[in-house]
């Protein structure tokens, strides 16, 4: 066993009845690593989360920690911890009590007990607060204490299911930054699942992105989004442009009406090819440029530090989504419907895809 | 519109008054009659004593019927509360294979009159050449309590996240350490009122007893064959009356138990 695979998922499938809840996943998560499974609501990613918390037992594979088979452990025998979707937080108990029920069963010292809950809370900064009631809590602090819960046992892997994902877009943003830095301190794998690209894409070191059960892609969060392996992956992680290729040369795709773009490609002059162009990397000018292709502006989004556009280009019935950084003051100006603007991007802005 | 309003409210006023009466009135009888001095059961009230007491305290017979039916009563709420709660938490937690159906199957005793249980247990019993006895009688009476008790259970067990059970379970704690420390508290409530409720069910359950009680009577059937002799009538009022007591203190008791146990708790423990 290598740091490289802390955790492995080894062919693993799920299935609930005709449902194949996971299929065939093979996974490797490093030690220390902060990693998600992103993916859309019933991609899987939560069933194979709870297969590592070992409350779901896998149809076909095995699961190994640190080169253990933990495939049929029951989960109470297991090195991981979980932080619940709903906190889960114990209501018959009170805040020091529900972030010691891990600890209980190691018969510390009362005052070890004490000790180490109070780090907890000193951690997630709710020092003082062990004698409140959990119904005195605000959803922030329930998270916290969840968090403080599982942490508290020192697990060597904590695995999060969507624990963001009730509060409100604020806290959840200050929370994330705060988890992340949580993270690195106490050094704990981190295995989280989220449906949100954004959080994955700040939060993680690596991600692994689940579709209809199998998992697509896996990668560092700036190689998902600027080399997507798939059209699935391009398509759920930021908005992206796709244009139908015919391949030229190795490095030469022939993409219709945007002209023909450079990209390395595997396949053979001929083949077709998928050319996808992300919104930003597309440089829109109100006056011509060489090489650039002409458009009309359809509609046009103001969003503060940047403004999305829809530009049609003859040849197309598909408007292109362009999205530009409003770098200067732009009270008056700016491209409004109806505008002819000039599309350009740098060689190599577009990627090359597998059609499916 | 106010007006109107108003007069709705008088009116559902006199409606609940009406309804509570008729609900309650009959029963104050019981106490008021107990301490008449009179064998008959009529206005005017003759006088205040307290012989029918004396007379029921005497009455070995009709306290052995009632150790019986607080024995049966005892052991019929336990053991269909037990039962309820493995039940419901099978249905409400695991992917039982024709759950429903199952949880219909259990519920028939319900629906089936209890004179047609009591004569196919009977004869089913007779069959076997089991002696009837109040062990036969805590039979009869658990097949009818246990769909009261999984009904009250399963309603407390969809009351709370499935997840605390599975939170335990994942800081460490085995299945029965995890039903101890996290199910047991929370269903509490539910299991209070389940054995009040399949106690009170089997404590004035006739029918079915009184097929399967042999010679040993519970109360119901001693009451029932008490009422040939109208001098007798005055002492089962006096214990009526007494019970009457009992059974609002209990439910008292339950319900002070069910809104305070929560709280006090949360204030005992803690650093």
């Amino acid at each position: 066993m290598s740091d490289e695979d802390f955790i492995r998922i080894d062919r693993v499938t799920k299935r609930f009845g005709n449902v194949v809840a996971v299929d065939d996943a093979n996974l490797s998560i490093r030690r220390g690593e902060f990693f998600s499974l992103l993916g859309p609501s019933g991609c899987g990613k939560t069933t194979l989360l709870r297969m590592i918390a070992g409350f779901e037992f896998p149809t076909q594979g095995e699961l190994y920690v640190e080169g253990a088979r933990i495939t049929d452990t029951p989960p109470h025998l297991r090195p991981s911890n979980m932080v619940f979707q709903s906190y889960a937080i114990f209501p018959h108990l009170d805040v020091f009590d529900n972030i010691a029920y891990g600890l209980r069963r190691a018969r510390l010292k009362k005052t070890e007990l004490a000790a180490r809950v109070n780090d907890a809370l000193a951690m997630i900064k709710l020092e003082g607060f062990g004698a409140r009631r959990v119904d005195e809590l605000s959803g922030g602090q329930r998270q916290r204490v969840a968090l403080a819960r599982a942490l508290v046992c020192r697990p060597k892997v904590l695995l999060l299911d969507e624990p963001l994902g009730a509060l409100d877009k604020r806290l959840r943003e200050s929370m994330q930054i705060e988890l992340r830095q949580l993270q690195k301190s106490v050094g704990i794998t981190f295995v989280f699942v989220t449906h949100d690209q954004e959080e994955a894409l700040s939060m993680s070191d690596r991600i692994a992105v689940m579709s209809s059960g199998k998992i697509l892609q896996v990668a560092a969060p700036r190689l998902l989004y600027e080399e997507p392996n798939c059209r699935e992956v391009a398509d759920f992680i930021g908005t992206i442009n796709f244009f139908d290729g015919k391949v030229l040369a190795p490095d030469t795709v022939d993409a219709g009406p945007i002209g023909t773009v450079h990209a390395a490609t595997a396949d053979s002059p001929g083949g077709k090819t998928l050319v996808a162009l992300r919104p930003e990397k597309i440089v829109l000018a109100a006056d011509p440029v060489p090489g650039a292709i002409r458009g009309k502006v359809i509609a046009t989004a103001y969003l503060g530090e940047r403004s999305h556009y829809t530009v049609a280009i003859p040849g197309r019935e598909e408007p292109i989504a362009v999205s530009g950084q409003n770098a200067e003051k732009i009270v008056a100006k700016g491209h409004s419907p109806g505008d002819t603007v000039y599309l350009s991007w740098a060689d190599g802005a577009a990627v090359l895809l597998p059609c499916d | 519109m106010r007006t109107g309003a108003g007069r709705g409210g008088v009116g559902l006023l006199a409606y609940a008054i009406f309804y509570l009466g008729f609900l309650y009135v009959p029963v104050l009888f019981l106490p008021l009659f107990s301490f008449n001095d009179s064998v008959f059961i009529t206005f005017p009230i003759a006088g205040f004593t307290t012989q029918w007491y004396r007379q029921m305290l005497e009455d070995s017979a009709m306290l052995r019927a009632l150790a019986n039916s607080l024995e049966v009563g005892a052991i019929t709420a336990v053991l269909s509360t037990i039962l309820g709660l493995l039940a419901a938490k099978a249905l409400t937690r695991y992917r039982v294979p024709g759950g429903n159906a199952l949880l219909a199957f259990t519920s028939l005793p319900l629906f089936i009159p209890d004179i047609v249980l009591g004569i196919s247990i009977l004869i089913l019993l007779n069959t076997l050449g089991v002696p009837l006895s109040l062990i036969t009688v805590i039979a009869g009476h658990s097949l009818i309590c246990v769909p009261f008790a999984i009904t009250v259970l399963m309603s407390r067990f969809d009351g709370f996240d499935k997840s605390l059970e599975e939170a335990s379970l994942d800081l460490g704690e085995n299945g029965w350490m995890t039903f101890w420390r996290v199910t047991y508290p929370l269903a509490l409530p539910g299991i209070i009122s389940s054995l009040l409720l399949t106690f009170i069910v089997s404590f004035d359950e006739f029918l079915i007893a009184y097929f399967l009680a042999g010679s040993d009577a519970t109360l119901p059937i001693y009451i029932w064959g008490q009422l040939r002799f109208p001098y007798k009538l005055p002492a089962v009022l006096a214990l009526g009356a007494l019970i009457l007591v009992a059974s609002t203190i209990l439910v008292v008791i339950a319900e002070w138990v069910r809104s305070h146990g929560m709280k006090d708790r949360h204030k005992m423990v803690g650093a």
